[in-house]
């Protein structure tokens, strides 16, 4: 194991798939020699060549759609969005070609084809490139959506996304690329999609969230811990397929039920959450669940209002500690402080 | 020389806002240097020619639509440093009370409907701008700058299409500033040039020296011309360069993909001193009177950085305003923060 950034996971993912499997192409703009406007695809160029990292005119519609394209006719393209914000210009692509075609023709063909794009807020990019949109891609039958919270994660993740033979929305988050972590070195290091994994372990509530936000959940815990709560933090990885067993289990042990997400609150990842539970293991609950999200608005540039958008550790631990007064069964002492 | 060109007091103030824009993407760098402005900024530095040869030909209720570089268009059709400044620190008196930064600065009242953070998304509203002027025959024109990367985006080429058919009083602005991020536009571009593209839609094109901002006034006064009386759109490609990087933090992140030999090659013909230095040479401006004029530059703008300076901060609770015109029951939900 060696201690490396999530930036260099996903280069490092990126390149041991291509020397794999020389089907894997990467397809976007400012990809080749630039190395990504994130910087995320640095040396790929170097190594593999223009046939291989293909840089394009600013034409996501064409990307995707190309993408698609070469999908259907042997390679295993990664196709990068420099933002999420942007996948409004090729919603098409994404939405009714790729997520839909295996499907529409009947099973004849498969989609390995990943689509890369980085999301979130906190860097005062204001409204068109701040938005964490994966509730979007969550919604749509078809795609698989991942976010990965770690270098690790993103690395074994990515590696699973490329050998998957299915469209799979990849979404990092532009605040983690700096952040560092132990990340495996084996070339066969996979994380398997669809498997949540537990951050932290706890008897007294569940946190479900994903991406940035996991740091968040666990800076949360960690004081919730000092106050006497020991909050089990779960990070989904990946939002469809969804690991609700994951979910299931730590509810059923806990009885509370916390979902922190940075999108948008209405018909978010934490409202499918919430809801599942609801169906499913409602009887475990000892308390209305919690939803913490961004605020119900566009971002806004100026850092004092962006921040006051965000989901922070600060305000989960208040959200959390604000709600025991909502405790249904007040004699219920595993909340008590 | 056309009538304009031939007016002092027009080519003094060409030169006095060209030379404003200048100093006041300067201000920008050392207060992104600063950390005092959050968020990326695009310098218009090298492109003034361009944006004020344009403008100059507009009427106050003609139309523009600006990019994510577009703190050039703003001023040069008059918007007020001041209130732009106060927008890039996140102020309440901000333009747009710090809710859009750099890339949406906007005022409508002075025919500026925005600087604009998706490439090519400003050239179909600047169409729409058109079309109601066309229907109610106010004889308003509209402006849609865009970039040779913008160029490529699929909207760019349906709102061409759309003007053609429509006769829409609209002029199609393309500064080639040679590159979109690093991706050069000989190798984004296909067909010999941007400007040619028009022919297929069935409107005039034509390639403008967008470095000598006599050659861009002729240009654009014959567009516009042409619009205004019902001719239908034209296509100006403006070969110009930008003298920074793409977006401010490049040159201290050192990433290069121009050659120190190319960017030289530009800045010898930077368009704001060899206007000066044509307006001394014909008499319209001694170099006293120049050095007034810069002077009267630093003074505006040192006023413009102390007026964002020592205005207030937006309130928290605006973060969730400006979303509806009437805000509906329950509307900052209760599931957020
Ligand atoms: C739809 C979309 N794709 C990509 C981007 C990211 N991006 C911002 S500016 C830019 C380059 C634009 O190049 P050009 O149109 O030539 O304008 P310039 O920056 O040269 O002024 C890119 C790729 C974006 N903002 N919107
Ligand atoms: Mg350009």
């Amino acid at each position: 194991m060696a201690e490396k950034t999530y930036r260099e996971a996903i280069i490092e993912a990126m390149a041991e798939e291509m020397r794999r499997d020389e089907r894997v192409v990467l397809i976007g703009e400012d990809v080749g020699r630039f190395g990504g406007a994130m910087g995320a695809s640095k040396g790929l160029f170097q190594e593999f060549g223009s046939d291989r990292v293909i840089d394009t005119p600013i034409s996501e519609a064409a990307i995707i759609g190309s993408g698609l394209g070469m999908a259907l006719t042997g390679q295993r393209p990664i196709a990068e969005l420099m933002f999420i914000d942007f996948s409004g210009v090729c919603m098409d692509q994404i939405l009714n070609q790729v997520a839909k075609v295996r499907y529409m023709l009947g099973g004849q063909v498969k989609v390995p084809l990943v689509i890369r794009t980085q999301a979130g807020a906190g860097k005062g990019y204001a409204a068109q490139h701040s938005q964490s949109l994966e509730a979007w891609f969550t919604h749509v039958p078809g795609l698989k959506v991942v976010m990965p919270a770690t270098p690790r994660d993103a690395k074994g993740l990515l590696k699973s996304a490329i050998r998957d033979d299915n469209p799979v929305m990849f979404i990092e988050h532009k605040l983690l690329y700096n952040t560092k972590g132990e990340v495996p070195e084996d070339p066969d290091f996979l994380i398997p999609l669809g498997v949540a994994e537990v951050k932290r372990e706890g008897s007294d509530l569940t946190i479900v969230s994903h991406s940035r936000q996991v740091l968040n959940c666990l800076e949360a815990a960690g004081e919730l811990s000092r106050q006497g709560i020991e909050a089990e933090v779960i990070d989904l990885r990946t939002l469809r397929p969804m690991d609700f067993e994951a979910v299931k289990a730590s509810v059923e042990k806990t009885g509370r039920l916390v979902s922190v997400e940075e999108g948008y609150p209405q018909c978010g990842i934490g409202a499918e959450v919430v809801a599942r539970v609801a169906e499913h293991c409602m009887d475990s609950l000892d308390m209305p669940p919690i939803r913490i999200a961004s605020k119900d608005s566009p971002i806004p540039f100026a850092r004092i209002l962006e921040q006051e958008t965000l989901p922070s550790p600060r305000r989960i631990v208040e959200r959390i500690l604000a709600a025991r007064k909502w405790t249904r069964h007040s004699q219920d002492s595993r909340l008590a402080v | 020389m056309r009538p304009l060109l031939s007016d002092h007091i027009v080519c003094r103030e060409i030169y006095r806002k060209m030379r404003l824009i200048r100093r006041f993407e300067e201000r920008v760098v050392e207060l992104v240097n600063r950390n005092e402005i959050a968020g990326t900024t695009h310098e218009y530095s090298g492109q003034e020619a361009v944006a004020v040869g344009v403008c100059t030909v507009l009427e106050p209720e003609d139309v523009i639509t600006s990019t994510h570089r577009g703190h050039g268009h703003l001023i040069a059709k008059g918007g007020d440093v001041r209130r732009m400044m106060a927008e890039l620190l996140g102020r309440s008196t901000g333009y747009n009370r710090g809710k859009g930064g750099s890339m949406h600065i906007a005022d409508l009242s002075l025919g500026i409907f925005g600087a604009n953070g998706i490439v090519g998304a400003g050239v179909p509203i600047a169409a729409g701008a058109a079309w109601s002027s066309k229907i109610k025959k106010v004889g308003r024109v509209a402006v849609a700058f865009f970039g040779d990367g913008g160029a490529n985006q699929g909207v760019v080429h349906e709102t061409m299409n759309i003007a053609g058919i429509w006769q829409l009083p609209l002029v199609f602005v393309c500064e080639n500033n040679q590159y979109a991020v690093s991706t050069r536009v000989t190798y984004a571009t296909a067909g010999s040039s941007i400007a040619a593209r028009a022919s297929g839609y069935g409107f005039p094109g034509c390639i403008v020296d967008g470095m000598d901002v006599g050659a861009v006034m002729e240009a654009a006064q014959d567009a516009v011309s042409r619009a205004r009386s019902g001719n239908g759109p034209t296509l100006l490609e403006c070969q110009t360069y930008r003298f920074h990087g793409h977006f401010t933090a490049e040159r201290a992140l050192g990433i290069r993909y121009r050659t120190e030999s190319e960017v030289e090659m530009w800045k010898r013909r930077d368009p704001v001193n060899s206007w000066g230095a044509c307006l001394e040479e014909l008499g319209y401006l001694n170099g006293a009177e120049r050095d007034k004029l810069d002077d009267e530059v630093d003074k505006l703008l040192d006023e413009a950085v102390e007026y964002a300076r020592s205005s207030p901060w937006p309130e928290q609770a605006e973060a969730l305003e400006h979303m509806y015109v009437t805000r509906y029951p329950g509307l900052p939900a209760a599931t957020s923060l």
